[in-house]
């Protein structure tokens, strides 16, 4: 079936490039929706089974990552759809986007498929031209300053992942292994050699950081997510850093069986906390929305990683956390693709009085803010509050602390611009120039947001069963 | 044999932390292609014929020919001044490098593995840190890309050492190699002249908060 998916891909994006009639692109853009689903839907019905010579596994991690992707890659269609509708670009410039897209989705899917560190390595690669394809959408100055930069710290980062499998295949050559499939490694893992191992995870979670957007390597991330119309942004900041986290926690798996996994849980610790100490420090001062949403990702990003070195009920909460996440802030980044619609801006000081503007989107941008900030509606609330209760289990106390006010400030300053976006009147603003939008667009953000709670507080059983057979490999 | 390669590659990054122009990182960048062509033809000789043909070709025509002369071309293109315009005085450079390979020598002795040649872990070692502390320390885009390619051969390098067992491993390596360099370059060469209309590329610093 993945062969299938993947030749399939390739026919839908080679075709994509070639044919730039806007109908022909959103059909060929459809069909790869349905493929996407139909992966996920035999995903289900197949479980647990290894394809294509057993580079790529159906596990319960993937199967809950690539149905995050499937849900929120729909509606990531959608409001490109809409995003083409409203502004008159060249249909080349549409072809490529789309095609991009539908390369980056497909590449995603295979690294959270992936049973082999080395497929995984080639996938996380692919991502890299994928996105840059989405970043350099605009193809100005800003865009290719983007684009430079994502390419450049994402090529370091990967030749950082490569370097990581090198030192780990030394390790695994000494007890006489030569597999690096998941399995292999974690059955493996306890006799490796553990200064090749450190060696090995200090390389792939410095690598992996710039996907994740973890502290090392996370300043990527960030104007990409800006550069890159809203549609991409939001793919970018939700199923893209999945796929760092699907990369790191099998990588972690591994070490979590070795004498180092206290060490590892201690880089771990620093990282994380660090990602949410920048996030807080940037989100104070920063002034264009779309890159104060990339610091939130990188907040939330550390928080997940929290949950992972703390262990106990926190790897459980790290995955509830990173698929809630991923929901919510999608749903921001369509929104704010309408904001900038309207005011034709994206810096706070340019905006204002959104409620008046546009009711709905307002009222899911309010929504959204509450659920990206874990306030009680929202099922983030509860992976943030099981993440912190593994902290205080396991005697983290004075992290704990810091990270809490941290997470005070954050919610203060994305507050102060929010609001100011949803309630305060515009300084320089013609109210006449605004832009028109539809409140049927919003519907996508209110059933992501609806999940986002829905999932939190209910969760269902398939969804439970799955997560904790995701991280039952890593002991408590 | 591989070893004075080695050790001969060692001496150009110690060169390539003290050069001024951009002229002589290329032709730095050429012989080292050079010389990860003689290591490889020494190590990896008795490997089947494909995988080998794929790796002499890599380091000949593509690291020491192509990569060169399109820098060369971009240099040209885009008329980047020659001087590498470094952050640092060179001296404090030379410094850097020359611990960077002594520390990498410390690391490499508290290793017990009769399997790996330790010449192989420090020289790779320290290309990969001397590429990280070159794109640190210079100002222009150009030498990042030359750093990176640093880095790359380090990789080579290391892939080198494992690589008698892993062929695979080898040949993943290398379309790392291809893949990147051709892509970053590509986009450097066709973009940045054109998009920003002027001859200067250090305008890149804009994008910050």
């Amino acid at each position: 079936m993945f062969a299938f998916y993947l030749s399939g891909t390739v026919l839908i994006s080679a075709l994509l490039f070639v044919n730039q009639r806007r109908r022909a692109n959103y059909l060929l853009v459809a069909a790869f929706a349905v493929l996407q689903w139909v992966l996920i839907a035999h995903g289900f019905m197949h479980r647990g089974e290894t394809e294509l010579y057993g580079f790529f596994k159906t596990d319960a991690l993937a199967l809950l990552m690539l149905t995050t992707l499937g849900i929120v890659a729909v509606p990531a269609f959608y409001h490109s759809y809409v995003y083409f509708n409203d502004s008159e670009e060249s249909p080349r410039k549409r072809g490529i986007f789309f095609m991009s897209m539908v390369i980056l989705l497909a590449a995603v899917s295979g690294a959270y498929l992936s049973n082999h560190i080395a497929v995984t390595w080639v996938f996380v690669e692919l991502t890299t031209l994928a996105a840059s394809g989405l970043i350099y959408y605009h193809r100005d100055a800003a865009a290719l300053e983007g684009t430079w930069k994502y390419v450049f710290v994402c090529s370091i980062s990967i030749t950082f992942v490569f370097i990581g499998i090198l030192f780990l295949s030394i390790a695994l050559q000494q007890v006489g292994y030569a597999d690096l499939s998941f399995p292999a490694l974690v059955q493996q893992a306890a006799t490796l050699d553990v200064f090749w191992l450190r060696l090995s995870f200090i390389f792939i979670f410095t690598g992996f950081s710039a996907k994740m957007g973890l502290v090392p390597m996370y300043t990527a991330g960030i104007d990409a997510k800006d550069k890159a119309p809203s549609p991409a942004g939001a793919l970018l900041s939700s199923v893209l850093m999945n796929m760092g986290f699907v990369g790191m926690f099998r990588f972690y798996q591994v070490i979590a069986g070795t004498a180092i996994q206290e060490w590892a849980g201690n880089v771990i610790f620093i990282a994380a906390g660090l990602s949410i100490f920048v996030a807080a420090v940037y989100m104070l001062k920063v002034q264009n929305i779309k890159r104060m949403l990339a610091y939130s990702s990188i907040e939330h990003m550390g928080l997940v990683m929290l949950g992972v070195a703390a262990g106990g009920v926190g790897y459980y909460a790290a995955v509830l956390h990173l698929i809630l996440h991923a929901f919510a802030k999608s749903s921001m980044f369509f929104q704010m693709g309408q904001v900038f619609r309207i005011y034709r801006s994206k810096y706070i000081s340019d905006t204002g009085n959104y409620f008046s503007y546009h009711l709905p989107g307002a009222a899911a941008l309010l929504l959204a803010f509450f659920c990206v900030t874990a306030m009680p509606p929202s099922g983030l609330f509860v992976s943030e509050f099981l993440i912190f209760r593994s902290l205080f289990e396991g005697h983290h106390l004075l992290l704990l602390i810091a990270v809490l006010v941290l997470l005070t400030l954050i919610i203060w300053a994305f507050g102060k611009s929010l609001f100011r976006l949803l309630f305060t009147p515009p300084q320089h603003f013609d109210a006449a120039k605004a832009g028109r939008v539809s409140g049927y667009e919003s519907l996508s953000q209110f059933f992501l947001l609806g999940l986002v709670i829905y999932l939190g507080f209910n969760p269902p059983a398939l969804m439970v069963e799955l997560i904790q057979d995701a991280v039952k490999n890593v002991p408590n | 044999m591989t070893s004075v390669l080695l050790i001969t590659f060692a001496a150009t990054l110690i060169y390539i932390s003290i050069a001024n122009r951009l002229l002589t990182y290329i032709n730095i960048l050429a012989f080292q292609g050079l010389l990860l062509f003689g290591v490889s033809f020494v190590e990896l000789n008795e490997i089947n014929i494909v995988n080998l043909v794929f790796i002499l070709l890599e380091t000949i025509v593509f690291k020491t020919f192509a990569v060169p002369l399109f820098l060369n071309y971009v240099i040209k293109k885009n008329r980047i001044t020659r001087d590498a315009e470094p952050y640092l005085p060179n001296f404090f450079s030379l410094v850097i490098v020359t611990l960077i390979i002594v520390a990498t020598f410390l690391i490499s002795t508290s290793i017990d593995d009769p399997r790996l040649n330790k010449v192989y872990f420090v020289v790779a070692l320290s290309a990969l840190f001397t590429g990280l502390y070159l794109i640190m320390t210079r100002k222009k885009l150009i030498t990042h890309v030359m750093g990176f390619l640093v880095i790359e051969n380090g990789v080579f390098i290391l892939s080198l050492a494992v690589g008698a067992e892993m062929p695979m491993l080898v040949n993943t390596g290398i379309l790392l190699d291809l893949f990147v360099s051709v892509l970053l370059l590509g986009i450097f060469v066709n973009k940045i002249g054109d998009v920003l209309q002027t001859a200067d590329v250090d305008q890149l610093q804009n994008l910050k908060d």
